[in-house]
């Protein structure tokens, strides 16, 4: 007899090469290796220095994102003198190891390039079922499909590109039940910060999280990977949702998955992924998504996040809380509505897809952004560029007074020089708000595209829902 | 990676909680090729205002922290990014351990990978070592333990596998690539192929 299985135990069982033992972890097989210039590098280096090959090119996918600039640049000379000779010296070692071991890279002259958590999925290479890894922490964004997907450390990417495999002992799971339906005005990334929010920065730690429930399966492809992308915020290891019609619609038409009669069996085989009736997790946690709010962060660290009309919480004695507080200049006992905004941002691997801009779209068209408010809006991958494009966007955003660029990971972190400056507000639709992470000393309030966009309007922090009615 | 059997040293102690990797490095720093000399970097913001100068409230810049080789620091060290600049630039600054109650994933596994030991606390310990900085500890990796300077000595969980590597200085590299005729096997074996 069978006993009832996660849909975690599924993907994970079906890729385990060497069974794990109480001396021993798992070898665990990876289907998909998604790499980038910042992370690999160091691994290339010990490929060269002990003369190995890559096992799998074949599972191999490589493109540029995090160093790259996201205004148009046509040379790598040129492209020193936006990103600094470091950065454009990463990129062009990417090239070089690409070249060496005989990688496909969709590179800097592709029209395929992206931030790799976007192209993963544009390209139809993520598929439910796989496993999927990168030198990224938010590859958890991949789960969304039903693959198991994690992000990994520099060494294990050299493991992986040597043997296509990884030693990994066996996490435990998470369910996570959302009931009910989102409001109007209220999207997954409010959905995703309010879970972090209630289970806390590290409520996920060793654990895959199964997101479930109706909220989940009423939302569309970008929206899961809103969710899944930011599992990690959460300490999680993964996220995960079951593949279902909404996920094979997205990738029927895709380049890289099965075609003609392969492709009904892969359809076939991928309906069996989900947890069967009575499986067991280790732990369960239920949220209703009836009476969700916009949510906003006012701390340095995601769990640190309210309602948009909520008061910031005061720190009640804890002195990191504290910390946190004066970082951000934010006082307790009020909602963060009417604070002075100076940058906002929409991009990054959590918010940068279609739909995201198309939500950012609606709320600025015929407005102007506020002055001495600074808008960037950086699409996902060039494709999503130039879907945005043929449906106007790009005017949409550059008549309000924004900017419009290349795709890139651009201004969540700021490797490129698209920096947020020292002291500034930056209302942003991407997934951490830690201490320097947009620029040294940049203060970043993170929010759904939907939030991002009507605060640039509104030069202050805004609910986004009066945009929204107004607009109808 | 060197044998690490027994670390010896005074505490340095940073008792904020959720310290991110981008603490540990900013992603600025990230744009190098190689895993050298990353130590000038670690919580390289933290350390030094935008003019370069040292912050002399900062722990790691007062005289009691040279030559220190274990951090301690709140719940939850290492979240965020997976970075393994991060543990990079601990070992590089001269780092051989770091004590917490939790320490998030990635970090952890990296850590291990490099010859950074990973160790976590109850709650009673690490208060014990958030007060009593700068005070010295005995770890002993074979036998999992902590000794404090009263003589008490705590046991911390440690994998089994990551400990021997530990001790024995071995890469894992070479024990997956030993593996090679499984994972050819695995492959052709499979029902279906990605």
């Amino acid at each position: 007899m069978t006993s009832a299985r996660t849909l975690f135990e599924k993907v994970w069982s079906d890729h385990v090469v060497v069974a794990e033992t109480a001396d021993t972890p798992a070898i665990l097989y990876i289907d998909l290796h998604l790499i980038h210039e910042v992370t690999t590098p160091q691994a290339f280096n010990v490929l060269h220095e002990k003369g190995l090959h890559v096992r799998r090119p074949d599972l191999t996918l490589a493109t540029m994102d995090h160093s790259t600039p996201t205004t148009p640049v046509t040379s790598f000379k040129d492209m020193a003198v936006v990103v600094g000779e470091s950065a454009a010296n990463q990129v062009r070692r990417m090239q070089e190891n690409c070249d060496a071991f005989g990688l496909e890279l969709l590179g800097f002259e592709s029209d395929k390039r992206g931030i790799v958590h976007v192209i993963g999925p544009e390209q139809g290479a993520t598929q439910p079922g796989k496993t999927i890894v990168c030198g990224d922490s938010h590859t958890s964004t991949h789960g969304a499909f039903g693959a198991l997907a994690f992000g990994i450390g520099t060494t294990e990417v050299g493991h992986v590109l040597a043997t296509q495999c990884l030693l990994q002992r066996r996490p435990r799971t998470l369910a996570l039940n959302i009931n009910g339906n989102l409001p109007n005005g209220v999207g997954a990334k409010d959905l995703i910060l309010a879970i972090i929010g209630q289970i806390g920065v590290d409520g996920g730690t060793g654990h895959v999280i199964e997101f479930r429930g109706t909220a989940i399966s009423a939302m569309d492809m970008d929206s899961r990977m809103t969710v899944c992308n930011m599992s990690i915020e959460a300490g999680a290891r993964a996220g995960m949702i079951a593949p279902d019609d909404n996920t094979f619609e997205y990738l029927a038409s895709r380049p890289r998955v099965p075609q003609g009669a392969e492709w009904e069996r892969a359809v076939a085989r991928w309906r069996s992924l989900k947890s069967d009736d009575g499986a067991e997790f280790d732990k369960s946690v239920t949220i209703s998504a009836d009476h969700m709010q916009p949510m906003v962060t006012f701390g340095t660290n995601p769990g640190m996040v309210i309602g948009i009309n909520d008061p910031v919480p005061d720190d009640g004695g804890d002195p990191s809380f504290r910390k946190a507080l004066d970082y951000m200049q934010i006082s307790a006992g009020k909602p963060l509505t009417n604070t002075e905004v100076d940058v906002v941002f929409v991009g990054s691997c959590t918010n940068s897809r279609l739909s995201d801009l198309q939500q950012a779209a609606d709320i600025v068209k015929g407005n102007k952004v506020a002055d001495g408010v600074r808008m960037l809006v950086v699409p996902g991958s060039q494709q999503i560029k130039k879907d945005a494009e043929a449906l106007g966007l790009d005017r949409v955003f550059a008549e309000a007074g924004a900017e419009w660029r290349e795709s890139g990971c651009s201004m969540c972190l700021g490797m490129n020089g698209d920096t947020v400056g020292s002291g500034q507000l930056s209302v942003s639709t991407s997934n951490r708000n830690f201490e320097g992470r947009q620029g040294i000393g940049a203060r970043t309030i993170l929010a759904s595209p939907m939030t991002a966009a009507a605060s640039a309007i509104a030069g202050r922090v805004a609910d986004p829902r009066p945009f929204i009615s107004q607009g109808k | 990676m060197k044998p690490v059997t027994r670390i010896q040293s005074r505490t340095v102690v940073l008792p904020t909680t959720d310290i991110d990797t981008d603490q540990l490095i900013p992603a600025r720093f990230l744009t190098t090729t190689s895993r050298e000399g990353l130590g000038q970097f670690l919580f390289h913001d933290l350390r030094f205002d935008a003019n370069g100068t040292a912050d002399p409230n900062f722990v790691l810049n007062q005289p009691g922290a040279d030559g220190c080789r274990i951090l301690v620091a709140g719940n939850n060290l290492g979240c965020g990014s997976s970075r393994e600049h991060a543990p990079w630039a601990l070992l590089d600054y001269g780092f051989q351990a770091v004590i917490s109650t939790e320490i998030a994933d990635i970090f952890r596994n990296n850590s291990l990978k490099n010859g950074l030991l990973p160790i976590v606390v109850d709650e009673e310990t690490l208060q014990y070592l958030l007060q009593n900085p700068g005070i010295n500890l005995d770890i002993d990796v074979a036998q999992a333990t902590l000794a404090l300077p009263d003589g008490k000595t705590i046991e911390f969980p440690i994998d089994g596998f990551a400990r021997h590597c530990l001790i024995e200085g071995i890469d894992q590299l070479g024990y997956l690539l030993q593996h090679a005729n499984r994972i050819s096997a695995f492959e052709e074996s499979r029902p279906w192929k990605p």
